[in-house]
This record gives structure tokens, C-alpha cells and sequence, in this order.
């Protein structure tokens, strides 16, 4: 999902930049969407291959072990944890779920981080003065604790119910990057240019400076993605995901109730962690390599500093 | 002085006192949106988890007169914010007779103690692992070993906690693996306590240290690039000074800055993420409490430790926003 805004956001095909390479073939950012990508496609082709349905509570046996270990059956590939439940089938159901999340998360405060950074930022004064003050106090807030209180609450939560509810504090670090960027981006030659010709605002917005704060907002992105998968699995281990759904951080919550790590049952807390650190490893790669595309400095400093 | 103006602590103690008023109105408001009420949430709960509730409805609505649900919204709320500024949060609704400030009272140094001592020790680690990474003198092989200390920065702190659990308790058994210190000693100033309190929290501390580490040390390796390419870095190595000298009152002390804006801005995340971590090693700080305190669906409870929470954050947060200006004498916030 991610690595689709990625692709949109590539080179353009005229003729070839001077400098050797292209900043977009960022070997840190293919990684990170690669690993991102192969999460998705691996759970997604997963559905089509395994029973989603033995994700659910009482449909296989308690407590088996992986294939290979001792009493492990290829019934159950990566076992079973303490209320019937196959890991297999719990991966391939959580894996997607937790990317919805941060997608959902993710579009969402950009959508609210452009229009109140460039608002901001562009039209400056008592706007900047209202959007700045709320903004920092979303950033100062410790998110995850109003959460907690919030999800306490709401008795049935669904999976897009609980993004949103993340999303409330998640736009506020896009905003701030984009309103900077738009600060700063305002004043240079071809902005005031336009703004002599007597473009409508919109389009100078829109038309002139979008476009050159891509990289800015993929990573913003990215930023605001990651941070909400990090509460949304935050909350679900709390035990205050939705219960309906089987989630990854639901199940790293039963494994610690079930105190899976001094049982020895390792493949019960250990695979859905593995995959949330494969999503967070993805998102981190994805945006450091942004970040040296947005930034020619950094870019310099790696290649000198490893030759 | 020139920095810290009137004007500029005016309105750091307007923000503080707006991000409280935003974060307890956002609290009061938002589950009040949701269906159904608090009351018959946490009956629901209760049934959920024992079956079956004895007069359910009785008991919906003797709650409901006792914490006054069928009072008018505006009283509600002006109720509300009066016990938060009091700091009268009540009762605790699962042990009833304890009131809620004592139980955050015997909570509070804990997380405070943790948070104090990690912060301060990844910050610390960071910033010089991010110094490294940045200046151009470091040794080659310093160099290919620091991103090797970055490992763990895309890991949450929790997951981090589950793995280190799994290591240093399950297979190596070098650490206990929960609570805050060992339950057959009494909390004192003796030699033995103190020593328990340490080994129970090295591996909570360890988890958000090892996980923050990197966010500090990304930020002061950006930093260090920026101020390699100044001016007035020429300009001192023309003038012959010392590279230690260039390196720590040039390089450092500007790079250094805008790591305390990263520090008030991830205070809150930092905060957050403990909250896990004491659940995973089951330490007897707010974290813990709160989690308790959900299971348990006692609300009071979670709305203090909550409000708590942030009313600690904002503060330090205004503490931080205060010193930055005597720190950097070249911002001035007179106009913006």
C-alpha cells in the first residue's frame, strides 16, 4: 500500500538529471518498501492458501508447537497458542489489518497536515497563530494516555474506528513539517514570481509547491503511519484493540497474560512481534532513505563518509 | 538574559495551562460522544468477564446517581475540571475504599525514577553516538561500528521489552523478571533494597534506552552535517585552533540546540511508550496501575493516572521550553 504513493511519487521520465543517479533509486527506500511490499503480499497471497477462519478462538488444538519441534503437526505449521488458535492463520489476518491501520492513519493526518500546513504556513498571521498553538499541544500531549482513556470507553471497536481515533493525534507532526517547509519553500524566486503574475492562490499552492514538497510528505507520511501503528498496537496489547478481529497486538497481549515467554512458547509471542518489527524496520528504511532524498546534504555526508 | 522575555514565559504558561485544558476536555468530551455511558460500559465489561451481573440494572443506576451522570453536561464538566485542579480524583471503583491519589502516589516515583534515569541515559548515549556519526574526524573503524548501535531505533519499546524478557530472563536468568523490587525485602534505604530496585529495573530501562537511543542520535548526526559546512568552521580552522577545541565549542555546543526541541517534542512519546514497558516487566509504576486499572474497567483510576501522565509531560515540557533561551543566546523570541 504504501510503496504504491512511493511509485507515484518517482522521477518524472525527461531527460536523465546530471548528477549520476537518480535521488528516488534510493537503496534504502527500495529496501524498506521491499520489505513493506513482501509483509503484504506474503499475508495477502497467504489468504488465499490457508484457512483464515482457524484465526479464531477453540478451532484447532491448545498449545502445539511449530512443525518441526517436538509434537508439532504440518496441520498447524507455526503452531497454536492457549485458546486454540493457529499462528499461521493469526499472521495472515494481522499482518494486512496492521497496515490498514497505518494507511488509514497515515491518509488521513495528511490530508489534515496539508491543508492546515499550507493554511499555516501560506496564509500566515492569526491562522498560523491558531494551527501552531494546537498543533503543538497535539505533539506535547502524550497521545498514547488520552488514547487509552478513549478506547477504555468505546465498547465495540472496529478497526477503522480505532485509526481514526489515532489519526486525532497523528496530524499533528505533518502539519508542522509541511508548515516549515511552505515557510520557507514561500519566499524563494519562483513562488514570488508567481505570485507577481497573479496566480489564484490555489494554484500556486497547489500546482507550484506541492509538487516540490515530495519528498517532505512521503516522509511525513511515513512519520504519521508508523506512529500510528505504534499506538494502534500499543492499544490492542493493552487489550483495548477491537475484539472481533484477530489483531498482531492482541496477540502479544494473550501470549503475555498467558506468560508465553516462561512457558517456553516462543513462536506464540515471538512471530507476531517478528512481523510488527519487519513493518517497523520497512517504515524506518523507507523513511531515512526519504529523508536523504529530501535532503542533498545527508546524501553527500553517506557517500563520503563511506569511501 | 536577553532570550527569556516576558513575553516569551507568558506565553510558554499560556500553552501549558491551554494543553492541559485541551488534554482533560478532549477526555471528558470524546467517550461522552460514544454510545452508551461509562456505567454501563464497564457493566457490560464486568459481565463479559464473570458472566453475569446480579441487578444490572440497579446498579447501572445507583452509579449513575453517585458519580451524578444524570446531572446536566455543563455541571458535569465544570465538576470535572474543578476535581482535576483540586487534584481530588476519588475513589477507586474496583478497591473501593482507596482513593485514587494514594494509589498513584505509591506508583508515581517509580515511573518517575525510570523515566528520569533512561531519558537522561539515551539522550546522553544518542546524542554522543549521533556526534560520532556526524564528524568528520571520527576514527574509520568508531564509524563502521555506530550504526550497529541503531539497531533497535524502528523497534517499539515493548517489543524490545518482550525480547529482552526472552533473553536476559528466560534463557540467560540474569534478572528477575517482574515487579520492582524482591517481595521478601522492606522498601528502605538499606544497601540490599537498593540493590534489588536496580537489578528489577535494568531491563525496563534498558528497553526504552536501547529503543530511543537512535531517534537522538539521528538528530545529532543531521545536526553535525548542517554545522560541518558553516562559515565560521573554516574560519576557526584557518585560524589554527585545536581540532578538540573546534570539534566541542564549535561543532558540538551548536549542534547540541535543536536537541532539546527533539527532547520536548518526544516527551510525550517517551511517556507513552513507558506505560507499556512497565506492563511487560509488570513494574510497580503508573504504567502498571493503569493496565490494572483497565482490565479492572476502573475508571477513576484511569482518568487520574491519565490526567497525572500529562500534567508530568506538560511540565516538563514548560521546564525544558524555559531553559532552552538561556541555553541558545542567538534566539530571541521577542516577535516570531
Amino acid at each position: 500500500m504504501d510503496t504504491s504513493v512511493l511509485d507515484q511519487a518517482g522521477p518524472p521520465e525527461t531527460a536523465a538529471p546530471p548528477r549520476s543517479a537518480i535521488p528516488w533509486l534510493n537503496r534504502k527506500l527500495i529496501a524498506g518498501s521491499a520489505l513493506i511490499g513482501g509483509v503484504l503480499l506474503l499475508t495477502l497471497l497467504g489468504r488465499l492458501f490457508w484457512n483464515t477462519d482457524l484465526a479464531l478462538a477453540a478451532s484447532s488444538p491448545l498449545n502445539l508447537p511449530p512443525f518441526w519441534a517436538d509434537g508439532g503437526t504440518s496441520a498447524h505449521p507455526l503452531g497454536t497458542e492457549n485458546s486454540g488458535r493457529d499462528m499461521l492463520a493469526l499472521l495472515i489476518v494481522g499482518g494486512p489489518t496492521t497496515l490498514q491501520i497505518g494507511l488509514v492513519v497515515g491518509v488521513t493526518s495528511m490530508v489534515i497536515g496539508i491543508v492546515f500546513g499550507f493554511a499555516a504556513g501560506y496564509l500566515g498571521g492569526p491562522v498560523d497563530a491558531v494551527i501552531r498553538t494546537l498543533s503543538d499541544t497535539a505533539l506535547t500531549i502524550p497521545s498514547l494516555a488520552i488514547l487509552i482513556v478513549i478506547s477504555s470507553y468505546i465498547r465495540e471497536m472496529d478497526v477503522n474506528t480505532m485509526a481514526f481515533v489515532v489519526a486525532l493525534f497523528a496530524w499533528a507532526g505533518p502539519t508542522r513539517v509541511i508548515r516549515s517547509q511552505v515557510l520557507s519553500m514561500r519566499e524563494q524566486g519562483y513562488v514570488r514570481m508567481a505570485r507577481l503574475t497573479a496566480l489564484p492562490t490555489s494554484h500556486i499552492m497547489f500546482k507550484e509547491m506541492l509538487p516540490n514538497l515530495l519528498p517532505y510528505l512521503a516522509a511525513a507520511f511515513i512519520g504519521a503511519a508508523s506512529g500510528g501503528i505504534l499506538a494502534a498496537v500499543g492499544l490492542e496489547a493493552l487489550g483495548l484493540g477491537p475484539q472481533r478481529v484477530p489483531t498482531l497486538g492482541m496477540t502479544i497481549s494473550n501470549a503475555i497474560q498467558g506468560s508465553a515467554i516462561l512457558r517456553g512458547m516462543w513462536w506464540w509471542w515471538a512471530l507476531p512481534t517478528g512481523i510488527l518489527v519487519l513493518i517497523f524496520i520497512g517504515l524506518f528504511l523507507i523513511a531515512i532513505g526519504l529523508d536523504e532524498v529530501a535532503n542533498p546534504r545527508l546524501r553527500r555526508a553517506r557517500k563520503g563518509g563511506r569511501r | 538574559m536577553r532570550g527569556l522575555t516576558v513575553g516569551y514565559v507568558l506565553h510558554r504558561l499560556w500553552m501549558f495551562v491551554f494543553t492541559i485544558w485541551a488534554s482533560a476536555t478532549l477526555m471528558f468530551f470524546i467517550p461522552r460522544l460514544a454510545p452508551g455511558d461509562p456505567v454501563s460500559a464497564m457493566v457490560t465489561r464486568m459481565s463479559r468477564q464473570s458472566g453475569r451481573v446480579e441487578g444490572g440494572a440497579q446498579l447501572i443506576a445507583a452509579w449513575r446517581e453517585r458519580f451524578g451522570l444524570d446531572d446536566p453536561l455543563p455541571v458535569q464538566y465544570l465538576r470535572y475540571l474543578r476535581s482535576l485542579v483540586t487534584f481530588d480524583f476519588g475513589y477507586s471503583l474496583a478497591q473501593f475504599p482507596t482513593e485514587v491519589g494514594t494509589m498513584i502516589g505509591q506508583a508515581m516515583p517509580w515511573t518517575i525514577g525510570l523515566l528520569a534515569v533512561a531519558t537522561f541515559l539515551s539522550f546522553l548515549a544518542g546524542t554522543v553516538i549521533g556526534a560520532l556519526m556526524g564528524w568528520a574526524g571520527t576514527p574509520r573503524v568508531v564509524r563502521a561500528l555506530l550504526p550497529a548501535s541503531l539497531t533497535f531505533t524502528a523497534v517499539p519499546f515493548y517489543i524490545l521489552g518482550i525480547f529482552l524478557v526472552y533473553v536476559f530472563v528466560f534463557i540467560l536468568g540474569l534478572f528477575p523478571i517482574s515487579g520492582g523490587y524482591r517481595s521478601d525485602l522492606t522498601p528502605g534505604f538499606s544497601l540490599e533494597f537498593i540493590n534489588s530496585v536496580i537489578q528489577h529495573s535494568t531491563l525496563p530501562a534498558l528497553s526504552i534506552i536501547l529503543a530511543s537511543m537512535g531517534f537522538w542520535a539521528l538528530g545529532m548526526r543531521g545536526m553535525m552535517i548542517t554545522v560541518a559546512g558553516e562559515d565560521y568552521l573554516t574560519l576557526a580552522r584557518a585560524k589554527g585552533l585545536r581540532p578538540s577545541r573546534i570539534l566541542f565549542r564549535y561543532e558540538v555546543r551548536n549542534a547540541i540546540l535543536p536537541q532539546i526541541t527533539a527532547l520536548v517534542l518526544g516527551l510525550g512519546g517517551i511517556v507513552g511508550g513507558t506505560v507499556l514497558v512497565e506492563y511487560i516487566f509488570g513494574y510497580p509504576g503508573m504504567g502498571a496501575l493503569l493496565y490494572q486499572a483497565i482490565n479492572n474497567s476502573d475508571f477513576t483510576v484511569i482518568q487520574g493516572i491519565v490526567f497525572i501522565l500529562i500534567l508530568t509531560t506538560v511540565t516538563a515540557v514548560l521546564v525544558l521550553d524555559l531553559i532552552y533561551p538561556l541555553l541558545d543566546p542567538r534566539i530571541t523570541y521577542e516577535r516570531r
